[in-house]
């Protein structure tokens, strides 16, 4: 089976304060961590395990500028077979259905079964997959926790629905699917896994390489555009109940009552 | 021209889920301030009798889509039916509930239809040059706001987060015949862990444990049982096996914002915090008077949840 997996330099949210530039145009992107999308590393493992069960290859794309190579990089580490760059000018400040268009165009270019991307980005809008799919007007299954190759037409998806329930479907390659986090562990990358594919070539296509208009995507090619990043207002921090167990709990049972949890 | 605002309401067996109050009470919000009309189309099987229940919110015209082929949501027929609908409304602003559901349906219609989507927003603004969307980036830390140019333009609400006010319209309400067309996957299996497990994004209340429970959510499930609450749970009780990936609140997780979320021995990482600071009250229990949670909650106590919760649980049993 060939699996594609479409993945994301983002700046890593746990590591990092993220602070609002002066004219709140941006986030202060200087000395950020960055890292993997951390959904995006879910769909490379599951990648990674189906290839190993059923053979074929795992191919990790990424759009962005250079440094979103070291993204691809580590996933080879890990396991995927082949990298793949998309990175041009003209991708810059693409939307989420820009991201979309040129990653449509790579995957129009090659020979995939099967479309893994993550659920959503910390930085981004939780669109691609669907959109995605429905631009090759392939199947989509989203928020997949599960999935059984049944044979090399059809595979067997759980996907998670409301209240902690999962619902079980067949679909038809070549399909989308976006990954949730918790459907598998994710392998570790050690050093020696990094230093392997230290000298690996990674492919780079540009716009042209691709067969893409540049003025579908970027700036001119956006329907959403950014006008404003701001701090949500922080509270002041908890009010610590104090007293003996009594007059805590008379304190608790009050705060029940008022937020409707005692009828 | 397109003109007016286009619910999509979401149900199921029978039921509406709460996101489509929201979503409709929204959705009147906005056409009074664009001046125009608000249709709520509602899709399902056998549902010929659910157009009441949506009309105390405010919508001029409710579509009916009843179908056998709808009876089960799948993302291919869904967007085929309301492809055709928004079509033939042609509204310049159509609001989804940004659930499970919704976020899987908005990006595939707005692909379909080739308009701009805004996931997850939290609020909606009027300016002078059109409407503003304010959606969450990088865990909650930062809001972002945006514009969508052309129309239509389609917003993914977030549950919970937009008030649900009643504003009845005679309206009129249409059974428009439905074209489910091609369905390229097929749900063939459902597994209900219990029937009447409350969905976190929806409930109005959360008690949720984490590594100070050493895995044992007993008294955490007891409480939220005598609080009509779900159960929550931090990424690190999910990582040790102690609850279904499905339970956990967090930036990987679930993005929570209940009327009153109670934190059990939950230290507060980033991870978490990213999941349900905007719960619109937060009790903090924790052993550790420096843990980040309490940075973040109204309301801290500082002790053994162990010792803390079975009092609450008799307190509120020697009430009634």
């Amino acid at each position: 089976m060939e699996i594609l997996v479409c993945v994301k330099r983002v700046p890593d949210t746990a590591e990092n304060e993220i602070e609002v530039n002066k004219d709140g145009s941006d986030i202060e992107r200087d000395d950020l961590v960055y890292s993997i999308n951390e959904w995006d590393n879910y769909a490379v493992e599951e990648a990674i395990q189906i290839r190993d069960k059923v053979g074929g290859s795992v191919t990790v794309v990424s759009v962005g500028g250079e440094e979103a190579e070291e993204i691809i990089r580590r996933e080879m580490a890990m396991g995927a077979d082949k990298g793949v760059h998309l990175s041009d000018q003209a991708f810059e400040e693409s939307d989420g259905k820009g991201l979309v268009r040129i990653l449509q165009a790579a995957i129009e270019k090659g020979s995939y079964d099967l479309i893994l991307t993550g659920v959503q980005a910390d930085d981004g809008a939780g669109q691609v997959g669907g959109m995605l799919a429905a631009m090759l007007d392939w199947p989509f299954a989203s928020l997949v926790n599960h999935i059984e190759v049944i044979n090399d037409r059809t595979i067997k998806v759980g996907r998670e629905i409301a209240a902690g329930n999962q619902e079980m479907n067949e679909i038809d390659l070549p399909c989308v699917l976006s990954i949730q986090t918790g459907i598998n562990e994710p392998r570790y990358v050690g050093i020696r896994g990094i230093r392997k594919v230290a000298s690996v070539e990674i492919p780079v296509f540009g716009a042209s390489d691709i067969g893409l208009s540049p003025d579908l995507v970027g700036k001119s090619g956006a329907t959403i555009s950014r006008v404003d990043y701001f701090v949500p207002d922080l509270g002041e921090g908890a009010e610590i109940l104090e007293g003996d167990t009594g007059e805590i709990l008379e304190k608790l049972i009050e705060i029940l009552q008022s937020k409707g949890g005692i009828k | 021209m397109a003109q007016g605002v286009f619910v999509v309401t979401e149900q199921r067996d029978g039921t509406f889920r709460k996101i489509s109050y929201e979503a409709v009470s929204e959705g009147r919000r906005l056409a009074d301030l664009l001046n125009t009309n608000l249709t709520a189309a509602i899709l399902g099987a056998d549902i010929a009798t659910m157009s009441g229940e949506i009309k105390k919110y405010g919508a001029e015209k409710i579509l009916v889509a009843d179908d056998s082929g709808l009876s089960e949501y799948t993302t291919d027929a869904y967007t085929n039916v309301l492809t055709d609908l928004i079509e033939e409304q042609d509204p310049e602003l159509i609001i989804i509930g940004a659930s499970t559901q919704g976020k899987d349906l908005s990006a595939r219609l707005a692909a379909r239809l080739d308009a701009g989507l805004v996931m997850d927003c939290v609020a909606i603004k009027q300016t002078d040059g059109g409407l503003v969307f304010t959606r969450p980036m990088f865990g909650g830390k930062v809001l972002a706001d945006v514009e969508i140019a052309g129309t239509p333009q389609i917003v993914a609400i977030r549950p919970n987060v937009m008030s649900i006010v009643e504003t009845p319209k005679s309206a009129t309400v249409d059974r428009p015949s439905v074209k489910v067309g091609e369905v390229k996957t097929s749900v063939f299996e459902k597994k209900i862990e219990t029937g009447d497990k409350i969905e976190l994004t929806e409930a109005d209340i959360i008690v949720s444990g984490g590594r100070g429970t050493g895995g044992d959510f007993s008294v955490i499930e007891d409480l939220s049982a005598l609080l009509g609450a779900a159960v929550g749970s931090s990424r690190s009780a999910v990582d040790e096996g102690w609850r279904p990936h499905s339970d956990q609140v967090g930036q990987t997780g679930k993005v929570v914002s209940p009327n009153l979320y109670i934190a059990c021995g939950i230290s507060g990482a980033i991870q978490h915090l990213a999941g349900m600071s905007t719960s619109k009250c937060i009790v903090a229990i924790n052993k550790d008077p420096e843990a980040p949670i309490f940075s973040k909650a109204d309301f801290g106590v500082t002790g053994d949840l162990f010792e803390l919760i079975p009092e609450i649980i008799k307190a509120i049993k020697n009430m009634t």
